[in-house]
């Protein structure tokens, strides 16, 4: 298989934030939600 | 024709410069909205009420209508993921995972006009059929993807995908509660207009994944990876054409390791709330309960990420190895934690035998891929999920029934899920053996020696 490694293009930095924010905003605001429940076991 | 042909795989060719590390969060953006539908129970409650509002009143569903909903969505999601892999395979992720939001996001809106009539069969088609083929579908869209992107980390990959999938309850039971609270009046529900926005919230979020997602131009690879020369004994470097995986040892082995990894799990899902209460009479209240059955999501969540990741530097069979050893030992530690009465080595014993269950969903995709090679690994992951609709029956019906059986013949509640435990330990086992027999896949069914065998 011929490798060609891709190069980091200009503006990936700006694209990674946005998708990993769009994603991982209500991701964490589920698990804090989540937990916040789950302490109820220890209180 | 031409509108849907931005949908082609041809034309999601990543360009030069691309970040693989955008593809992750193109399957989040699928799995965290599918996920969804280990919280569809939020809406069990309310939707008994519908008529009564304040409480059930003649004509009302009753429970046992409402929870044909997601057990139709569950098995449509193995039937589909079955029937479509293929499909999905050859039309690219592009295509599958707007199907699959098209799927998805029109079966609430179904559902709506089910609540909205007050007709439950609406909402068996709407939800169950069709949102079903909108989770089996996008369920399988971005696996084979993902691991065409990181063949260095082809676990870690698809963990973080599948990841997403145990994370989208913790995201729809809050949001979903929140939008019925905004929607509902003294004199209505809320249900109806609850399901007409999270179609369309699903919709858009999952469009905006199909839109992120692109496929490695032919022949590229990672910065520095160097791909084996040669296979190594458990991973294949060639590739098994998706209805001739049926025909290997293999594939079924496989099927069974996961089958008996979520029937021990499942099922115990389901009764974790009321096991720790009866477990522990007096001390774990219902509230102290519902954080118990949380907690093991957050576990069942993280272990989709830190097992799969784990088993691209153990391998495959080995982190198996560890799920069924482990798992069984911890199975049938649970009784003794209730005799000593230990809620602490209880939640710690339940925590990581629910991050294995996790683990084991996650872990499998790569699993197949080091068997069957990345030609059709999605497609042979989606007759795979066969086994998950299996366990679903399998695994609460085990759990329920040992329970009542044991409850009937006078053994206390505290101790009623005793047997259950080591039953669970003794799958586990049997598990290990499946896993133990699992060897590379015999050349003849490679399709390079297939194709050879018939030019020749």
């Amino acid at each position: 298989m011929q490798s060609t490694a891709a190069r980091q293009g200009p503006g990936n930095g700006l694209k990674l934030v946005l998708a990993w924010g769009f994603v991982g905003i209500p991701l964490a605001w589920g698990v804090i939600q989540t937990l916040v429940n789950a302490l109820k076991l220890f209180q | 024709m031409a509108i849907t042909s931005v949908l082609d795989k041809e034309k999601i060719m990543a360009p030069p410069g691309y970040s693989r590390w955008l593809i992750p969060p193109a399957a989040l953006c699928v799995h965290l909205c599918i996920g969804q539908a280990y919280a569809f129970s939020v809406f069990n409650l309310p939707m008994t009420r519908l008529i009564g509002i304040t409480k059930s009143a003649p004509g009302d569903w009753e429970l046992t209508d409402l929870g044909w909903i997601f057990s139709l969505g569950i098995f449509f999601l193995g039937v589909s993921a079955a029937l479509l892999g293929r499909w999905v395979e050859e039309s690219g992720p592009r295509r599958a995972m707007v199907t699959a939001a098209l799927c998805f996001g029109g079966g609430f809106v179904i559902s709506a006009i089910g609540v909205y009539f007050h007709n439950i069969w609406v909402i068996y088609v709407g939800y169950g059929i069709l949102g079903g083929f909108g989770l089996g579908i996008g369920y399988i869209s971005p696996v084979s993807t993902l691991i065409k992107w990181f063949p260095d980390r082809p676990g870690m990959a698809t963990g973080m995908a599948i990841m997403g999938f145990g994370g989208g309850a913790f995201i729809a039971s809050p949001l979903s509660v929140r939008l019925m609270s905004l929607f509902s009046t003294p004199t209505h529900v809320g249900v109806a207009e609850t399901f007409l926005a999270l179609g369309a919230i699903y919709f858009c979020f999952m469009t905006v994944g199909a839109a992120i997602v692109r496929v490695p131009a032919p022949g590229w690879a990672p910065a520095g990876y160097v791909a084996p020369a040669r296979p190594r004994r458990l991973i294949t470097t060639k590739n098994v054409y998706v209805y001739d995986a049926l025909k290997t040892p293999q594939f079924w082995l496989i099927w069974w390791v996961l089958c008996l990894n979520v029937t021990a799990g499942i099922g115990v899902l389901g009764q974790a709330s009321a096991m720790s209460q009866e477990m522990f009479p007096g001390r774990v209240t219902a509230i102290a309960a519902s954080g118990f059955v949380g907690l093991m999501s957050l576990f069942n969540m993280g272990g989709r990420f830190f097992w799969a990741s784990m088993s691209d530097l153990l391998g495959r069979k080995n982190t198996y190895v560890i799920f069924f050893v482990l798992g069984a030992a911890l199975y049938a530690a649970v009784p003794y934690a209730g005799e000593i009465g230990s809620v602490a080595l209880f939640v710690l014993a339940y925590g990581v035998i629910f991050s294995m269950y996790g683990g084991g969903f996650a872990t499998v995709p790569a699993y197949l891929k080091d068997m069957f090679g990345t030609r059709y690994v999605g497609a042979i992951h989606g007759l795979l999920l066969t086994a998950w609709s299996m366990a679903g029956i399998f695994g609460p019906v085990l759990v329920n029934y040992i329970r009542a059986y044991n409850v009937a013949h006078g053994v206390a509640k505290a101790q009623a899920y005793n047997v259950t435990m080591y039953v669970m330990a003794v799958l586990l086992v049997i598990g290990f053996i499946c896993n133990f027999f699992i060897a590379a896949v015999h050349e003849r069914h490679h399709m390079e020696a297939r194709k050879a065998e018939a030019s020749a």
